[in-house]
């Protein structure tokens, strides 16, 4: 069969399960529609959950990234999986023995006020939409790439798919998908990353391959790895850091908050039945993710030694980089350079007209390799490399047959698809719950207000898909800006909730909203106001990463810092909660007599 | 909160603060603060800081959970305030 017709069948039998799931697991409750009826074991729900959780970055992006940066893009691995920690420890056991529906429905609760939960449900729709924008592009990217579609009409197939499971199911179709998504995501990440790792070590698991020695030399792969893009002008791969060691510091620690305060992963611990079921099932969760995430540093490096091994054949020999016959014939490239090209993911541009292909760092400040590629005639670097490619042509680069290309497809959309409607589901019940039962209209009817979910859910589904089709120049950045807003919004409200009990709304309002916008003020004096180009303010705060050196992505953790102080200081100056509250607090601290959650605001 | 409710909170303040130092030793401690100077050691290929950076901090990060899990089952038996 040929690669065109694989990759159809591939993706038709994994959308064709999803929607069977969904017929299976509809929602007749409000329950079901938020919580999947409160009845998912703890494996389960971390298996949802690491579905839920890995994205179309996760998937597509995130080796890339690494196999770019070498050591410094540890920070993704150690941020991303670190925030699952302070989740188990901090949150999830707490908000789950708390049992009810909704993340600002605890921050309301706890503060005693709807201007807290109001607030709350701003940020949450703020982080979840323009994570949502994401999750739409990667969709239509994936299928444009390997379907042969437009943009357009892989969204809108998207989108269809979504809309069926998520709409029917609420939280019941969407968990029971993700655990299916789970399992095609897990398989076509590790099924390429195992046939890399031993054809080239020897070793089939990734995770040790990539300490091994290589099948070919005497030397270590990290090693071999290090001299060839040292040589090239390339930063070396094992000790390049991302910027300085306190940016990445600060980078890592704003992802793991970043990540620990994300509705949309902290709302799948109301769907366990326990506190106790919660606490393990981050630990699950965490293994799921474990399998990819270590996985991933495997694939980025032993992705960027066959992309070098490809065009220049002194790589594998071991001679010299920048003999003339090293690089690669330009018309002899293999088939898939070809294919990406089309794709604009892949560039070539012959700068010194010798029909070859002369791939290293043209920027380099090292004046050995500067002196060499002169001598060699090499004219500036002739390649360029999205770093998306790594993942997606993976396959090919390795020379990988069909079936395993048609994988990577599916997997792909199931990462994207997954993480899409889990952010729909947070959008959707802030909506209904938080807002249309919270403050608009509190004595709906349970059957009204699942028709009210639905109805959300059908117009996020709509917005999302606009947003995904019309992306505004601003998606790229617009992830970093989730966490950021995750990390210093609603990370300290919730933790201060649960830890202090004298914490009361002033403080917790104030910090909230001076989290968010030191950070959004940080984000908008590089990236321009509301992303808008052109209206940056960098001169106002004295130049870009003015505050010590770190970037606007890294910001979350110093947004977050800020919430806190601002939340103590506020708190010292204005009247403790209220004994109930203090009570409540209490209650919220001790497993014992926790209940099904239920979505009623009172107590 | 009575008597027993604060020495509860107190033994969970006390676990979530253990395992919150090895959180923080394994990743911002030997990924990023101590990394160059672990990378003179090496394990099979890997350089230790590197390791620690993009494998071990992970795997520690799954242990911990679980180990949190247990030791918080232990102590919401001992003071009895565990889910029947």
């Amino acid at each position: 069969m040929d690669l065109q017709a694989t990759i159809y069948l591939a993706v038709g039998a994994s959308f064709a399960l999803y929607i069977a799931i969904a017929i299976w697991a509809r929602a007749g409750s409000t329950s079901e529609f938020y919580v999947a009826g409160g009845g998912v074991g703890p494996r389960i729900n971390g298996m949802a959950t690491a579905a839920d959780w890995m994205s179309a970055a996760s998937f597509i992006s995130m080796a890339g990234l690494i196999s770019n940066m070498g050591y410094g893009g540890g920070l993704f691995l150690m941020g991303w999986t670190g925030g699952y920690v302070l989740l188990a420890l901090l949150l999830a056991p707490y908000l789950r023995k708390f049992g009810k529906f909704t993340v600002p429905q605890f921050i309301g609760d706890r503060y005693y006020s709807k201007t807290a939960s109001t607030v709350a449900v701003v940020c949450l729709l703020t982080a979840s939409l323009t994570y949502v924008i994401g999750q739409m592009t990667g969709v239509g990217v994936a299928f444009s790439r390997f379907l042969g579609v437009s943009n357009e009409t892989g969204i809108y197939v998207g989108m269809g798919i979504v809309f069926v499971y998520a709409v029917l199911g609420g939280m019941k179709g969407i968990t029971y998908t993700q655990v299916a998504q789970y399992v095609v995501l897990i398989f076509a990440y590790t099924v390429p990353a195992i046939f890399i790792s031993m054809h080239l070590t020897g070793n089939p698991i990734p995770q040790l391959g990539l300490g091994s020695d290589l099948v070919a030399g005497d030397m270590s792969l990290l090693q071999k790895l290090d001299s060839v893009v040292v040589d090239l002008g390339f930063g070396q791969y094992t000790t390049t850091t991302a910027g300085s060691t306190l940016n990445m510091f600060v980078y890592t620690l704003s992802l793991m908050i970043g990540t620990a305060g994300l509705p949309h992963v902290i709302m799948r611990f109301f769907t366990v039945p326990t506190v106790a079921a919660a606490r393990s099932s981050a630990g699950w969760a965490l293994v799921f993710i474990a399998i990819l995430y270590t996985t991933a540093p495997a694939v980025a490096a032993m992705a960027k030694l066959n992309l070098h091994t490809t065009v220049n054949t002194a790589v594998a020999t071991s001679g010299d980089l920048y003999a003339v016959e090293s690089s690669i014939k330009a018309e002899a490239r293999p088939e898939w350079m070809n294919r990406w090209e089309k794709t604009g993911l892949l560039k070539f541009e012959d700068k010194n007209g010798d029909g070859r292909i002369q791939y290293y760092n043209d920027k380099t400040e090292n004046p050995e390799v500067i002196a060499k590629a002169e001598a060699a005639g090499w004219k500036g670097n002739e390649l360029t490399v999205n770093p998306d490619i790594i993942v997606l042509a993976n396959p090919e680069i390795a020379l990988l047959p069909n079936w395993v290309i048609a994988l990577v497809a599916a997997g792909g959309l199931a990462a994207a698809l997954s993480t899409a409607a889990g952010l729909l589901l947070a959008i959707s019940s802030a909506i209904s719950h938080d807002l249309v039962k919270g403050v608009f209209n509190p004595k709906i009817s349970e059957k009204n207000e699942l028709m009210a979910g639905k109805v959300a859910m059908a117009f996020s589904i709509l917005v999302a898909g606009y947003l995904g089709l019309n992306p505004p120049g601003f998606a790229a950045g617009t992830v970093a800006l989730a966490f950021g807003i995750a990390a210093s919004s609603l990370f300290p409200a919730i933790m201060m909730g649960i830890f202090s009990k004298k914490m009361n709304k002033e403080g917790a309002i104030a910090g909230m909203l001076a989290g968010l916008l030191i950070t959004l003020f940080y984000v908008f004096a590089h990236k321009g106001l509301f992303f808008i180009k052109g209206t940056e303010y960098l001169d106002l705060i004295g130049g870009p990463n003015s505050f010590f050196g770190i970037t606007p992505e890294a910001f979350g953790a110093v947004g977050a810092l800020f919430n806190f102080i601002v939340a103590f200081v506020v708190d010292k100056f204005t009247k403790e909660p209220p004994e109930h509250i203090q009570h409540l607090v209490e209650s919220v601290r001790t497993p014992r007599g926790s209940k099904a959650v239920d979505g009623s605001h009172a107590h | 909160m009575d008597k027993s409710g604060g020495a509860y909170w107190k033994a969970t303040l006390g676990l979530l603060t253990k395992i919150l130092i090895v959180w923080f030793m394994v990743s911002f401690g030997a990924g990023i603060l101590f990394a160059d100077w672990l990378n003179n050691i090496h394990l099979g290929g890997y350089p230790v800081g590197f390791w620690f950076a993009q494998q071990g901090s992970i795997y520690v990060f799954v242990a911990l959970i679980f180990i949190y899990a247990k030791k918080m089952g232990e102590i919401d038996r001992k003071f009895d305030v565990h889910e029947e």
